[in-house]
């Protein structure tokens, strides 16, 4: 595991710890108890990413982690009301498949919405047809949502702004999970394309 | 991370304004200048979409942009953007931005940006819209918004509306 690996997984441990910790203080999740240290990070260094979840695709049919056991995928959440992070991050990881071609099927893309409300099935169907046909759009009841984003100890909250309406804060950046199910790392859009398709071909090669 | 509202020195300007190309768009309206408003192509049905621009404050007095409006989009807002600790969030500015005298102010991807909410149609690279801007003491200008392609983090040279018309 080289330095800038561990780095990660680091930084992302302190992400999650300090989500759940938001995500407990929160209100939101009043069942959700902060995270102990302690929990999300094994003996080995990893932080424990990755769990069930049951969703629906943005062609309407079901969705859960059954449908990724054994293959590598990658997911990564926000919304359609979110004007660069979110669609650039589904364009670039267009462009990144192209360039992988048919080795892109090889991986599972997974987008999840942390705003069910008003990412309804339709405006998803809609909105993905901008996008690399392979990648999936998930959405779920606001309990299913919450379930997926605690298997990736990830964090979101709806926020509510002056003079009507909502934002989305959610966690940033991509997971990338291995065949066995284990969270191998994250990918970052800012980073150098060639680091990010380093990432996708190793996400690729893991072995279940 | 990149800074939310970029306010750099006038001898750090002098050597942006070296980088623009001579094709950028640019405005004055007052003693503010106007270089480079730029938005992205939107998939369909998109309920946002950024706008991005560069004003820099030639005067001796600050200014603000307060508002603007254009047929594209129902609502104009100006919203910052940031990631911290691994968490996106976006906050509408209330207020509007100050350029400072002698000052730059980027509104870019990534950071405070314009808002365009509910567009009225879908943005569609190599086209353009207008867009009126509104400043508290310049007063009002309408410039033109250059749509670049999906991907685009940043204006490219060729931003003169000719580009592939693929979206």
């Amino acid at each position: 595991m080289n330095a800038v690996t561990t780095f990660r997984i680091v930084a992302w441990s302190a992400v999650a710890v300090v989500g759940g910790l938001l995500i407990g203080f929160s209100g939101i999740f009043p069942g959700v108890q902060p995270l102990p240290t302690s929990g999300t990070v094994s003996s080995t260094g990893e932080a424990a990413v990755g769990g069930p979840f049951e969703l629906t695709t943005h062609r309407g049919q079901k969705f859960t982690n059954a449908d990724v056991a054994g293959k590598p995928y990658l997911m990564f959440f926000g919304f359609t009301y979110c004007p660069d992070i979110c669609p650039t991050t589904l364009s670039e990881l267009t462009s990144l498949m192209d360039e992988l071609g048919p080795d892109a099927d090889r991986f599972s893309p997974l987008f999840i919405t942390v705003d069910p409300e008003r990412d309804n099935q339709q405006a998803l169907a809609e909105y993905m047809t901008a996008f690399d046909s392979r990648i999936v759009a998930l959405r779920g009841t606001p309990q299913q949502t919450e379930a997926a984003a605690k298997a990736f100890k990830a964090y979101y909250k709806k926020v509510p702004v002056d003079g009507g309406g909502y934002t989305m804060d959610h966690t940033a950046g991509v997971f990338l999970m291995g065949a066995d199910g284990r969270f191998i790392g994250t990918m970052d859009m800012d980073e150098p394309r060639e680091t990010r398709i380093a990432k996708l071909r190793r996400l690729i090669e893991s072995k279940a | 991370m990149r800074l939310n509202v970029l306010t750099v020195a006038a001898a750090t300007l002098a050597a942006l304004m070296v980088s623009i190309p001579a094709s950028a768009q640019e405005y004055t309206v007052g003693t503010i200048k106007i270089v480079q408003p730029w938005s992205r192509a939107t998939p369909p049905a998109a309920p946002v979409a950024g706008g991005y621009i560069t004003l820099t404050n030639t005067g001796t007095e600050p200014d603000r942009l307060v508002s603007g409006s254009s047929l594209i989009s129902q609502k104009f807002e100006i919203h910052e953007s940031k990631v911290v600790s691994g968490v996106a969030s976006m906050r509408p500015v209330v207020g509007g931005i100050e350029i400072a005298p002698g000052a730059t102010v980027m509104l870019q991807s990534g950071g405070t940006h314009i808002m365009f909410i509910k567009p009225t149609k879908r943005f569609v690279k190599g086209e353009r819209f207008p867009v009126t801007l509104t400043f508290e003491k310049a007063g009002s200008i309408t410039v033109d918004f250059a749509i670049q392609g999906r991907g685009a983090s940043a204006p490219t040279e060729n931003n003169d509306g000719h580009g592939a018309m693929d979206q």
